[in-house]
């Protein structure tokens, strides 16, 4: 059902954990639908010196939150916002169709820390492009 | 020492030997998903083996392969009826438990239509239940699907509440493949046959688990699946008790005194007859050896896990089952570590499912939903061992560990533990 990736993410996490002293942290999910992500980040100078995260979910929901912090660890905040839920799952060599939405949470939990930084630093927060309007935060759990 | 010094004499054995013993070594595989369904016992697939390229007779056709093919078949309805507590002439074979229960509804709501057209059922049931009583909502009938309580067993005031002069069928099922809470079947049975409502029971959990009697128990209709207990998949049984008339569901040859059309699966019948006779056999001692390993294996889940919880009932519960929720973890996460450790189980959580939707067993007895993403369910049998049950609590316990310590509900359980103190 997973690609070697996913396991690998899966049964290695990396970066799981929490950053005590973070700059943002976001957060997205329901545990009603069985999956939240939390992320935490750490920012210098804007680019995203360390990043953390903690997962309540199914595999992929947890290979995803690893993925996605390995993807921007390093990286700008502008270069972070860019990175889309399709990247993670490429990376991840491909997601079962109906896991699809843990790729979109890990990205709505690294706009909603990115924002989180800024709103925290007197910036307006970055608008969410369309498309996907993914929140959880309606009870319907979605496909 | 003496073992060595042979290993040294043949150095191109020396690899492979040990490769092999480390694969086994590492390879630990235990099954307790029993419930899902049981390795063919061997006997059994040897009895089966004739009947696929040796006696490979039609069994309708008049030639001597034929009749031998047709006396294995009543060999083996004799076998079901004597198991529970039939005459063989009430024993129809189908290709399982899914193929039994939509007979059973559709022949009997289709059959009794003119009567009324109300049918009772609980919200437990097994999927065939559920879609086929769905599809009869479209064709016309009005179905009530009764709660259950926090132990998942109907109550027979709901039961006796529910009936109206328009019920023609009460279906519920004998123990719950999830949690494995049994029925009141015998009470439900009495009453039925008091208001000459037609019963069916699905008792694809129950045979070889549990003492079945169709007659002492007022049961019209019963499902039964050979897989479940050691027998072959493919191949089952309904029980209609004799003067009970349902209409057929698959229509064609005169085969099973013309209410189920379909050359014979000759190899699962017989396979299906061995089996049953083998489940039925020393029922107490088998299940009370299951029990003891369940309890087991509960007891040490529920001592040295914290924060978790019991799904179903203490003692109103299939012998080998074991359904409990750890909280702030999610059941596809789990099952992946254990597999990879060799353990194969199952969950309730939506994630593992393809649905989305938490299993609606456990949101029947009362389970939040993040409670019950967080189900583990263990079916265990015959060939669970001590090990098994001790290998398999360390491998839980290390890994709901490992699991909450990356869950954010975890994380915010401790901060408030701490806080409160």
């Amino acid at each position: 059902m997973y690609s070697e990736k996913v396991m690998d993410h899966f049964m290695n996490p990396r970066n799981q954990g929490e950053i005590l002293d973070a700059d943002g942290v976001g957060e997205v999910g329901n545990p009603t639908c069985g999956d939240i992500m939390r992320i935490f980040i750490k920012v210098n100078d804007n680019i995203i010196t360390d990043v953390k995260f903690q997962t309540f979910g199914c595999g992929a929901a947890i290979a995803s939150s690893s993925m996605a912090t390995e993807l921007i660890k390093g990286k700008t905040l502008e270069e972070a916002w860019e990175i889309s839920n399709k990247a993670v799952a490429e990376a991840l060599e491909g997601l079962p169709p109906i896991k699809m939405h843990c790729s979109v949470l890990a990205e709505e939990g690294i706009h909603k820390a990115i924002n989180d930084y800024r709103v925290k630093h007197g910036l307006e927060p970055w608008e969410e492009k369309g498309g996907h309007s993914h929140s959880h935060d309606d009870l319907a759990c979605e496909e | 020492m003496k073992n060595e010094h042979t290993i040294a004499d043949t150095p191109h054995l020396l690899e492979p030997q040990t490769y092999t013993h480390d694969t086994m070594a590492s390879q630990k595989s235990i099954y307790m998903d029993h419930s899902a369904t049981t390795a063919t016992d061997s006997a059994v697939v040897e009895a089966m083996l004739p009947w696929f390229s040796i006696n490979y007779g039609n069994p309708s056709s008049l030639y001597r392969l034929a009749r031998e093919s047709k006396a294995a078949i009543e060999d083996a309805r004799g076998k079901v009826a004597k198991a529970i507590g039939a005459k063989p002439e009430e024993i129809y074979f189908t290709s399982g438990g899914t193929e039994s229960d939509n007979w059973a509804l559709k022949g009997a709501a289709f059959a009794l239509q003119k009567k009324g057209n109300h049918i009772i059922t609980s919200a437990i049931e097994h999927h065939a239940i559920l879609h086929t009583c769905q599809y009869l909502e479209k064709h016309g009938f009005q179905v009530t699907y009764l709660p259950v309580d926090e132990f998942g067993q109907v109550r027979i005031e709901d039961l006796k509440a529910a009936i109206t002069d328009k019920t023609i069928l009460v279906s519920v099922m004998f123990a719950n493949n999830e949690i494995g809470t049994i029925q009141p079947i015998p009470e439900i049975g009495a009453f039925c046959r008091e208001r000459g409502i037609l019963f069916h029971t699905d008792a694809v959990q129950v045979i070889g688990n549990l003492p079945v009697d169709v007659a002492a128990m007022n049961i019209d209709l019963l499902s039964l699946s050979a897989h479940k207990f050691y027998g072959p998949k493919g191949v089952g049984a309904l029980y209609i008790r004799k003067g009970v008339r349902i209409d057929n569901y698959l229509h064609g040859g005169g085969q099973e005194h013309r209410k189920r059309a379909g050359t014979e699966n000759v190899p699962g019948i017989v396979g299906l007859g061995v089996a049953i006779e083998k489940a039925v056999a020393d029922l107490d001692v088998k299940t009370s050896r299951i029990r003891a390993l369940r309890d087991a294996l509960l007891d040490r889940i529920l001592h040295e896990i914290p924060n978790t919880r019991l799904n179903g009932h203490r003692t109103m519960r299939l012998p080998g089952n074991l359904n409990v929720s750890f909280e702030f973890i999610e059941g596809e996460s789990l099952l992946l570590l254990l597999d990879h450790a060799g353990i194969a189980a199952s969950t309730g959580s939506a994630c593992s499912s393809g649905s989305l939707e938490p299993s609606h067993v456990l949101l029947a007895i009362g389970l939040p939903a993040e409670v019950a993403h967080g189900s583990l369910r263990l079916t265990l049998g015959v060939e669970n061992t001590e090990e098994d049950v001790s290998y398999a609590c360390d491998e839980i316990k290390k890994a709901v560990e490992r699991l909450r310590a990356m869950s954010p509900l975890y994380a915010d359980y401790l901060k408030k533990r701490s806080c409160n103190v």
